[in-house]
């Protein structure tokens, strides 16, 4: 009598998670176990669903395809210098903004502004910003021509140039989101805390350090983490400032690449990209293990 | 260490859009507190205690009066250079340090000609939990102690500096019951070993009473006595100490005083010289009242409960302002509750009189 109960009641429980399973199940797990195996099978044509041999082709070819690691090479650029420089510069605007009183919901309304913004409306705004046109520099030269700088081609020009435009417009757009956290993060820091810590003389810098950042480790280890993953993902940044031929303008990413194998010339190359893109997911998940044990010794719950 | 409060004043700025008068929660508080005492700050919530507290920590700016610490003219000063240890209500130990880090970070902003070598750090670290008794759980973070313990940490943290003033803000309060005993008699006891002045602040006026040299009792931010606690136990300034002070509370009743005579309602319970005729309010203290059969205070009988020690009478009277009176009389007296009434004698030293309008205790004497 007891028994069937259990099993009665456990069965509820599956049966309320059943529609949760079958959508997770049909668009997430199922095309992953699909992509994996694609991966392996060379030459995969999706209109006859035939494909000529499993083997590890798809991975040499992308491995060596000028492209591909163009691609990779801007990604890991991009990921370096955003995610480090963004929680950064975030955290700072929000011990800033904390501190102040006067005007500070005017600031932080400022700062926030960006998350609301829509992603190829920005794109052009920075391309008014940065670009060379036959008629003006762009705004950006003005100003480097004022203070006597010769005119670079932001858009156009030298890949150094090009880089520094993407990682600006990554950060200015991942920026609000975090300080949104962080300053939620630092309200939520016991102020009996820092009342002892004055009681005892620390200084400022002590504070921070020693009392401020631990208390909101959790908060900048989920944003490092989201923050790694999400630019490893970018794609759509890359779109809005330099248009849909990145791999003419030499910024393509990884998930652009596998974009154009998809849907790229002569009806794709499933194949390519389903390799391109099992190697990205191998490349977050070795991140995120990194991060994952980094995290144990020094964020504090 | 003496510590001086001369005129001390707090104002709040009134953040009511109507009634724009300032809260003054500390209002010309002048005391002087002498060296080495244990002196308990008392009173309900929103006396002004903790105000006054935060006000000699340096938390607080006063709005006027001095504070002086010995010689030194410490209003101006900031909290750190002042030299006061502060343990705060929810103790405020930082959670991601153990509890030997936790003592150690006081010391490691001595700077200059103070700084400290690492030796000496933890020479004094483990010197102040021996002190407290917690020098066996050095390792541990705080999640992992008893509320006990970490109030411990507390105090050894505010006392590795060895400070001149020990503040302490309702220490007991998140403590129960049972831990509350014990570590009040530390606190006692700490306080003894170390000679230090310190100051704490509660509610809890059993908790006052018991541990500190001198009490000063507070309400809405005036300074109402100041005193040994049994002095200001048996000699109530007003009707609110009076109140404030034992447990079960003071019986109080409307009576008045009329021909030398003391009456509650309609029965004259005491002879009395040198008070005038008028209307007052007479406390008396639970132990005040004698069973006697023809005793003159007539009461009628609730019931009786039992103590152990004592037993404590519930009666009504029509002139308590409470809705029963209690006495503890000792187990030795029988009670006998089928009858409806029952008398009383006043011991005089436990009856107290205030003026109806100021609530002054009348100081009387018996004939």
């Amino acid at each position: 009598m007891i028994r069937k109960k259990m099993i009665g009641s456990g069965l509820k429980g599956w049966l309320y998670l059943l529609p949760a399973i079958l959508f997770l199940g049909f668009f997430m797990i199922y095309p992953l176990i699909d992509v994996f195996i694609y991966s392996f099978e060379e030459a995969y044509n999706s209109a006859s669903q035939t494909y000529m041999g499993v083997g590890l082709y798809n991975y040499s070819y992308v491995l060596h395809d000028p492209y591909f690691l163009q691609a990779v090479k801007n990604t890991f650029i991009l990921v370096i210098i955003t995610v480090p420089l963004s929680t950064g510069i975030a955290l700072l605007i929000s011990v800033g903004l904390s501190s102040i009183r006067p005007l500070r919901n005017l600031f932080q309304t400022v700062y926030f502004l960006p998350y609301v913004t829509n992603t190829l409306a920005v794109g052009l705004v920075f391309m008014i910003l940065f670009k060379k046109t036959a008629y003006t520099d762009g705004l950006i030269n003005l100003i480097i021509n004022w203070f006597g700088g010769s005119s670079v081609d932001f858009i156009d020009g030298p890949y150094w140039a090009k880089m520094f435009v993407l990682c600006f417009y990554t950060i200015w757009v991942v920026l609000p989101f975090k300080i949104l956290i962080l300053t939620s993060a630092l309200s939520s820091v016991n102020q009996d805390y820092y009342k002892a810590a004055k009681v005892d003389g620390t200084s400022k810098l002590r504070t921070f350090m020693r009392i401020t950042l631990p208390m909101i480790s959790p908060m900048i280890f989920y944003l490092i983490i989201t923050g790694f993953i999400g630019a490893f993902k970018a794609y759509s940044d890359a779109v809005a400032l330099f248009g849909t031929n990145l791999n003419a303008a030499e910024m393509n990413t990884i998930v652009g690449y596998v974009y154009d194998m998809l849907y790229g010339d002569s009806g794709g190359y499933p194949s390519y990209a389903s390799a391109a893109a099992i190697i990205l997911f191998a490349i977050v998940l070795t991140i995120t293990c990194i991060n994952l044990l980094i995290s144990k010794k020094n964020v504090h719950y | 260490m003496e510590v001086v409060l001369k005129n001390l004043t707090k104002k709040f700025p009134s953040r009511d859009r109507k009634n724009h008068e300032d809260v003054i929660a500390v209002n010309d508080f002048t005391f002087e507190i002498p060296d080495g005492k244990l002196i308990g700050l008392l009173g309900p919530s929103g006396c002004g205690k903790s105000t006054t507290l935060n006000l000699i920590s340096g938390l607080l700016k006063p709005t006027s009066g001095k504070i002086f610490f010995g010689e030194d003219d410490v209003t101006d000063l900031p909290p750190e250079n002042r030299g006061i240890g502060l343990v705060f209500q929810n103790y405020a130990l930082y959670p991601h340090l153990t509890v030997k880090q936790n003592i150690l970070f006081p010391l490691q902003n001595l700077k200059g000609k103070d700084k400290l070598s690492k030796q000496e750090m933890l020479e004094k670290a483990y010197a102040a939990a021996k002190l407290v008794q917690i020098d066996e759980l050095m390792d541990r973070k705080p999640g992992e102690l008893s509320g006990g313990q970490q109030q411990r940490v507390a105090i050894a943290r505010a006392l590795v500096k060895m400070p001149r003033v020990l503040l302490l803000d309702e220490p007991l309060s998140n403590l129960d019951a049972r831990l509350r005993l014990q570590t009040r008699e530390e606190i006692r006891r700490i306080q003894r070993e170390t000679q230090i002045t310190t100051i704490f602040v509660t509610h809890d006026q059993e908790e006052a009473m018991s541990i500190s040299d001198m009490i000063v009792v507070m309400k809405e931010g005036v300074v109402q006595q100041i005193g040994k606690p049994q002095e200001v136990y048996d000699s109530p300034a007003n009707l609110f100490v009076a109140k404030f002070l034992g447990t079960p509370p003071i019986n109080v009743f409307d009576g008045q005083v009329r021909d030398n005579k003391l009456y509650i309602g309609e029965d004259a319970v005491l002879d009395i010289r040198d008070v005038a005729d008028q209307q007052v309010y007479v406390g008396v203290r639970p132990e005040g009242f004698i069973l006697q059969e023809d005793g003159p205070l007539c009461c009628s009988l609730n019931g009786v409960e039992v103590m152990g020690r004592d037993i404590s009478v519930v009666s009504t009277n029509k002139a308590a302002l409470n809705s029963t009176v209690r006495s503890i009389i000792g187990t030795e007296n029988k009670v006998n509750t089928q009858e409806p009434q029952v008398r009383f004698v006043l011991k005089p030293s436990k009856v107290f009189i205030f003026s109806k309008e100021t609530e002054e205790r009348i100081d009387f004497e018996v004939s």
